[in-house]
Formats: structure tokens, sequence, C-alpha cells
């Protein structure tokens, strides 16, 4: 245990380790916090590095943990373990929070699989079946996935390009993400949106002009007002397109309406090969809208990112709009034309690897906490890479759409009979699908 | 033959997707290098890199800056010149085309010399109007106490194989709409390194497309002298008495092609004609030729509706019309966007340039 604890120096305290359900729940600002009501679990406490101390304690707190209930937990209490920063809010998110055996299970299945798509997508780039452009999301899983576990039916959410993860999130089977990217007619977009352009029911989808998703974020949420269906928009962009006009634009209107937006900076560090600090006066993202609140969560964190998403729908749904900065990282260059090494160092990228990467500092967090037994972990993992692998298989050997598509879908109702082309005007237009947003 | 050309192109299609080891070449055409007989061998991005090394040299105001190009640029186009020039004349901005237009501009109204790229050509619309309310009417609307004519734009253009919508477009069109602007397109490394040091030094905002194609794929023996190619002048690159066939960037490769094989297969004299400028177009040139072979085809990749090629051809059946023997055909992209999977049959390709040469002369 103390071996595996070891390489992840960055794991949430552990503050409570419960038995069965013996909490209340209290409702502070829109998050849920539990507090323990059992006498005998011990609290820990740590100050970001490991001391024979808290070795000492965690042992204590395990065991006391394991001997109470003989058995592995079903839900425990986690304390996040980087502090939120707030920006123009007097109060931010519970920084202690629930987690559940389920939600462990089902974060860690959603993590992994993000991982191993991405994984999958950069070898069938690599072997030359994706062609053009693709920016792979590995380091970054717990944004999406945690934002994701906030997230209600009446949310909504508009992105970026580096969005495969998220389509498979907002409920896009892994063979849809990867025949979309391999250009086939199984894909989410039938093929005719590659790697950038990829949408769902409630998912705005992927915009391959950078910044230009946030105005659109901004009109979501206007929608969601208007139609006062309590719900509202994620619109995320990263920390090279927080320097976009268009972002400020959409800041500005979204506060004078108070619209319920939460504009997330995923801040991985660099905009494609130039670092943050030297792309940016003001590299704190989540004080960049001004007059809007911000939150800034540690990106690499899924309890983290849940939690101020958590309070940041409350907040929006009744106050307006708020600035949300997940710090993150991404393990690949850009896309995949960039090696991603020229501009900052392998052992930069190895060491966030080593003590942040999102997915292995929550599988041990759950397995220390016994919420997850290796047992589990090993069938998840082999479940997730049979399906991805059938994924990859399907995405080779689909067909692509038939050519007469290349001209379908430009139009809802064409005006004119024939769509004007090259050679010959006696092409029909069709219009084959009705977006999902009517 | 619409059918036959869309098999050929799906076949063509597969081997490009499945890396079919195959005859057929990658890209949708065959690269025809200009040849001076001098000058050291290089790519397009190489000529540029050259041009622009030539142009901070001469002229000591002069900046270059863009997204990423410090580190070289995507593109490799500025590769090394922070390093000859410093980090204070060859800078990375941050991701904000309108920003960089609107920069760019300022930096030329003080007389000093700005280079500014746009990562790509699609990239280019958040800066429209910079370009297109600021760069081309500052002359006129202060009249001639300002311009910004220091000031040139260079933007990676053009299909690629697999660029899908927003890493493909040509929008030449959109800018040749706009008095003010010099809008050109070089079909190689010759023209490129010409034609950027021409519009460096020419006292109008110029914007150079830079087919993105063509930075590797085109290599030539390129003087590596300070020269400069003429602005509004077309190149008239094989003669021919039948069928006049124009066209600019990448596409300039595809109707050489096309003419060897109309020559070869359906005996049809072509002339090939590089309009290498958009604005202001080469007039003499083109209807020159017209009266001379009667017959018209213009090929461009962007969208037929309103493509640069509407404009040539609305003048040419104004000013030729007594000697057309066709009306003027225009082969272009489609009118959708520049699609993904697609991409092989939205491209005016050979096919469909040869079938129209057929169509025109049987017209």
């Amino acid at each position: 245990m103390l071996r595996t604890l070891s390489r992840v120096s960055e794991l949430p305290i552990i503050v409570k380790q419960l038995q069965k359900r013996c909490h209340n729940n209290n409702i502070i600002g829109g998050c849920r916090i539990f507090s323990n009501n059992h006498n005998n679990s011990n609290n820990i406490i740590r100050n970001g590095r490991y001391s024979s101390s808290f070795f000492g304690l965690f042992q204590n707190a395990a065991q006391a943990g394991v001997s109470k209930t003989n058995n592995y937990a079903t839900e425990a209490t986690v304390q996040v373990n980087r502090p939120f920063k707030l920006h123009r809010l007097d109060e931010g998110p519970a920084t202690e929070v629930k987690l559940t055996k389920d939600q462990a299970l089902k974060y860690y299945t959603q993590m992994q699989t993000i991982r191993r798509l991405e994984t999958a997508a950069g070898n069938l780039y690599k072997e030359k079946i994706i062609r053009g452009f693709c920016h792979l999301y590995s380091g970054q899983e717990a944004c999406a996935v945690g934002m994701k576990a906030a997230m209600r039916d009446v949310d909504n959410i508009i992105s970026a390009y580096r969005v495969h993860g998220w389509t498979y999130l907002m409920g896009v089977s892994p063979s849809g993400v990867l025949a979309e990217l391999t250009g086939v007619q199984g894909g989410c977009a039938r093929g005719k949106g590659g790697s950038m352009h990829m949408y769902a029911p409630n998912f705005y989808g992927g915009n391959g002009i950078v910044g230009a998703q946030v105005p659109l974020g901004a009109g979501v949420g206007l929608a969601c007002k208007y139609k006062g269906n309590g719900g509202m928009c994620l619109a995320l962009y990263g920390d090279g397109a927080a320097n976009q006009g268009q972002v400020f634009e959409a800041y500005n209107m979204a506060y004078l309406w108070k619209l319920p937006v939460i504009f997330v900076c995923e801040n991985n560090n660099y905009g494609m090969g130039t670092s943050s600090e030297r792309a940016s006066c003001n590299t704190d993202y989540y004080t960049r809208g001004d007059a809007l609140p911000g939150i800034w969560v540690d990106g690499m964190d899924v309890l983290a990112v849940r939690s101020a998403t958590e309070f940041a729908i409350n907040y929006v749904n009744t106050h307006g709009p708020l600035v949300m900065e997940t710090n993150t990282y991404r393990y690949s260059g850009h896309s995949m034309s960039d090696p991603g090494t020229s501009y900052r160092t392998r052992e930069e990228i190895q060491e966030v690897r080593q003590k942040r990467d999102p997915i292995t500092s929550f599988k041990e967090l759950c397995i220390e906490l016994g919420l997850i037994t290796t047992d589990e972990v090993k069938a998840i993992d082999l479940k997730v890479r049979k399906e991805v692998d059938e994924a990859t298989a399907f995405a080779k050997s689909d067909a692509e759409l038939g050519v007469s598509h290349l001209w379908t879908d430009v139009y809802s109702n064409n005006l004119e009979p024939k769509l004007r082309g090259t050679i010959a005007y006696d092409i029909d237009h069709i219009q084959e699908r009705k977006g999902v947003n009517h | 033959m619409n059918i036959i050309t869309a098999q050929l192109g799906h076949i063509l299609h597969n081997c490009i997707r499945f890396n079919i080891k195959c005859s057929w070449s990658r890209s949708h055409f065959t690269y025809y290098p200009t040849s001076l007989g001098t000058g050291n061998r290089m790519n397009m991005f190489n000529a540029i890199n050259n041009a622009i090394d030539l142009a901070l040299d001469e002229d000591k105001s002069a900046l270059l800056f863009g997204e990423d190009v410090g580190f070289g640029g995507v593109f490799r186009c500025s590769v090394n010149l922070r390093d000859k020039y410093g980090s204070q004349r060859v800078f990375n901005t941050p991701l904000c085309e309108q920003g960089i237009a609107g920069f760019a501009i300022g930096v030329a109204n003080t007389g000093a010399t700005a280079i500014a790229e746009i990562q790509f050509a699609d990239y280019i619309f958040p800066s429209f109007d910079q370009i297109v309310n600021e760069a081309a009417k500052y002359r006129y609307r202060s009249g001639g106490l300002f311009d910004c004519g220091s000031l040139t734009f260079r933007v990676p253009c053009g299909a690629v194989g697999h660029g899908a919508l927003y890493h493909s477009q040509s929008p030449e069109a959109y800018f040749a709409h706009t008095p003010g602007l010099r809008v050109v397109v070089p079909r190689g490394p010759i023209k490129a390194k010409g034609l950027i040091l021409a519009c460096i030094r020419d006292p109008n905002p110029c914007i150079v497309f830079e087919p993105k194609t063509l930075y590797r794929a085109a290599v030539e023996d390129v003087p590596t002298e300070y020269y400069t190619s003429p602005l509004g002048k077309a190149d008239i690159l094989r003669h021919g008495k039948d069928v006049t066939l124009i066209g600019w960037g990448t596409q300039v490769h595809v109707l050489l092609e096309v003419a060897e094989t109309a020559n070869l297969k359906l005996n049809i004299d072509c002339e090939v004609i590089d309009l290498v400028s958009i604005l202001p177009w080469d007039t003499d040139a083109i209807c020159t030729s017209a009266k001379k072979t009667g017959r018209v085809i213009i090929a461009h990749e962007a969208p037929l509706t309103q493509g640069f090629g509407s404009e040539l051809a609305s003048y040419i059946q104004e000013k030729c019309f007594l000697h057309l023997e066709a009306p003027v055909k225009r082969v272009t992209g489609w009118d959708t966007p520049f699609p993904h999977v697609f991409e092989p049959f939205y491209m005016p390709d050979k096919h469909r340039c040869l079938s129209a040469i057929n169509d025109i002369v049987n017209f």
C-alpha cells in the first residue's frame, strides 16, 4: 500500500473513512457537504509531502475502516487536495466531497476509456488511417469527467477541437468516435466532420477555429434562460484561446444579461507551442472575466473539478456567468504534427505523468479508500481495452458514405431545386438529417 | 465521363486512405517546376524563408510575427529567423487573428514594415474586419495622408489532402472584392520568393496566399539573391492555340498536366496561364489569350459561386465576346463546405478539367 502511495504525491487528503451510509447530508451553496457522525474515524492532514507520521496515520485510518466494516467501503468523504482559488466570490466550492463506490467505478472507467481512445486515435494516425488534424486529450481526462459528473440532463457543453473524450462522455460510443476520426459512415458525424467536428445531444460540438465556440456557448446559455428549463452551458476553451477577442465579448454579454454560462478555461499551459506565460498578460485565467467571478481548480483531480462544477452550476443559474479555470496538462503535442517536446522538456512531461496523472492518482485514492479493489481495476482495464480494440477494428473496417453525400446537408431548404456545382447543375440538394436541436 | 471520373477518383481516394502502394501520386497534382537555370535547390518554405531573411536584412524596420512564428512557424517558413534577427523583430503572437491584423496595420501606419502570418487562411476571418475595413481603406479615407502600405500578410491556403473544413479553404475571392488590397498566389518557390519580396516593397497592403501543399512538394532551383516578381502580371506557362486554361496556385500544376494529356490523347493544344495576381489581375494577358483561342476554362479550388473565376468569366465575355467559340467554363470546388473524406471528389482535379476541355471543344 505504501509503495503505491509513494508514486502519487498529489493524492487528495483522506479525511474520513466512512462506514456504509453513516452520515448526514447538508446542502450548502448547491454543494453537498457530508458530515460524518462516526466517532471512530480518523482525520488525516497532509502538507504536500508524505511524512512518516502521515503514513502512520493513514495506516491507522485504513485499518480502522477495514476492521470496522470487515469489508470494502461503499462511500467515503474526501478533501480536495489543492485548494480552490476564488475571484470575486465570498464562498467557494465544497472542499469535502463524497465519493460512492459506483461513482468511483464510473469515473475511473470513463477516464480510462478516454485515455485508451486517445491512444488508439494516436496509433491510427501514425498508421495514416486517420488523416489531417487530431488533437489528443490524454492528461486532461479529469476535467471532462469531473464536469460531466456534475452536469444534469438539462445542461449543455460546447468546446473546441480537443473533444474526442467529451464526445464519448456525451453519449457517443468509442466506435462512433474512432469511426468519425477515420472518416467512415459509422462515425458520429457520418465521417463528414472528422477529428474536430463531433456532436451529440446537448453537446454543441467541437470547433476548429480557436475561441469561436465561446460566444456560441453564451448563446446556448441565453436559450436555457429564455426557455426557463434551469439548464446552463459550459463553454470550454484553452489557455491559448483565452486571448481571442471574442472570448471577452462573450464574457461581457453573458454578464450583462446574467446568462447561465460557465466559461471554462482548460489551462494545459501551452497554446500550441507557446507557454501561457509567453502568451497571456495574466495567467490567472479565472480572474480574466473582470467583473465575472472566477474559480481556480486542480484539473488533474476529478473530484475537485466535480465539486467546482456543482458549485458553478448552482451559481450561474442564480447569479449569472462565472469563469472556471481547470489547471491541467496535455501529454501529447498540440496536435499529431507537434511532437510536443520542442517547447518543453521530456522531464516535465514525465514528472506530471508520475506525480499528477489524473487516472493513476484517482485509482490509487479509490483503492486506498477501499472503494475499488485491484481486481475491479483490472477488470475495468480489460473491459475498456476490449471495447476500444473493437471500436478500432470497426473504425478500420467500416465503409465510407457514398460520394453523393458530398452535397447533402449544405442547406435545409436549398430554394433552388438543383445544387450549384461545377460541371453540371443536375444534382438535387438533400437534407438527410434533422438537427438534434430541433 | 463523370461516372468514370468518379470511379477513378474513388480508386485514387482508396489508395490514399489505406496507403496502398500504387503508381498514383498521393497528391491530386504533379508538380511542374519552373527553371531559371540558376540558384540553389529549395522547396517553397525554404524559398519563403530566404525571401523574408533578405527582407529583414535589407529593411531594419521590418518585423515578422504571427502564431508560432518565433519557433519557425508551423510550416517552417520562419525557421532560424528569430535567432538571426532577435526576438525584438521576429516573435510569436497570442492566438488572436484580429489582434494580429490590427497590430500589423498599426505597425505599418508608422512606416515600419510589417510581415504578419495568419497561420491558416481558414483563420483569417476573425481579422477580416481589420483587413477589409482598416487596412484596405486607410489611404483613401485619410485623403492620402496615412497608409499601411508596408504591410504584408502571409497566409497558407488551399487543399492539402486531409485538411477538412478549417484547414483547406481558398478565400482569395473575399479579398479580391476589396479595393485597396493586393492579392497574389504563388505556384512554387521561385514565384513565392519574388512575390513576397514584391509585396513587402509594394506601398499597398498585400496578401500572399501560399498554397500549403506546395511548401514541401514544390522544389526548384531558386536564385539566392534579392529579386522581385511583378505584381499584377500573369505568366503564360504553356503556349497553345485551341483552349486557354487559367488557374493559380496548386491548380496551375493540375492544368499543366491536363494540357499535356489533352495534347496526347485528344490532340487539343492548350495554353496554360498562371494568373499569379488575383487583385489586380492581368486583363491584357487573359484577353489576348482568350481572343487567340476563343475557348477559356478557369479552374480554382474555391467554390463556384462568386469564386474569382466568375469575375474572369464576366470580363472575358464582355471584352472578347465576338472572339469566343464557346461560353467560358469554370471547373471549381463545389458549392459545399470544404469536405473531409470527400476531398478527392470536391477538387477540380485533372479528370474534371480534361472533361471540361472535351466539352468546350465540342460545344
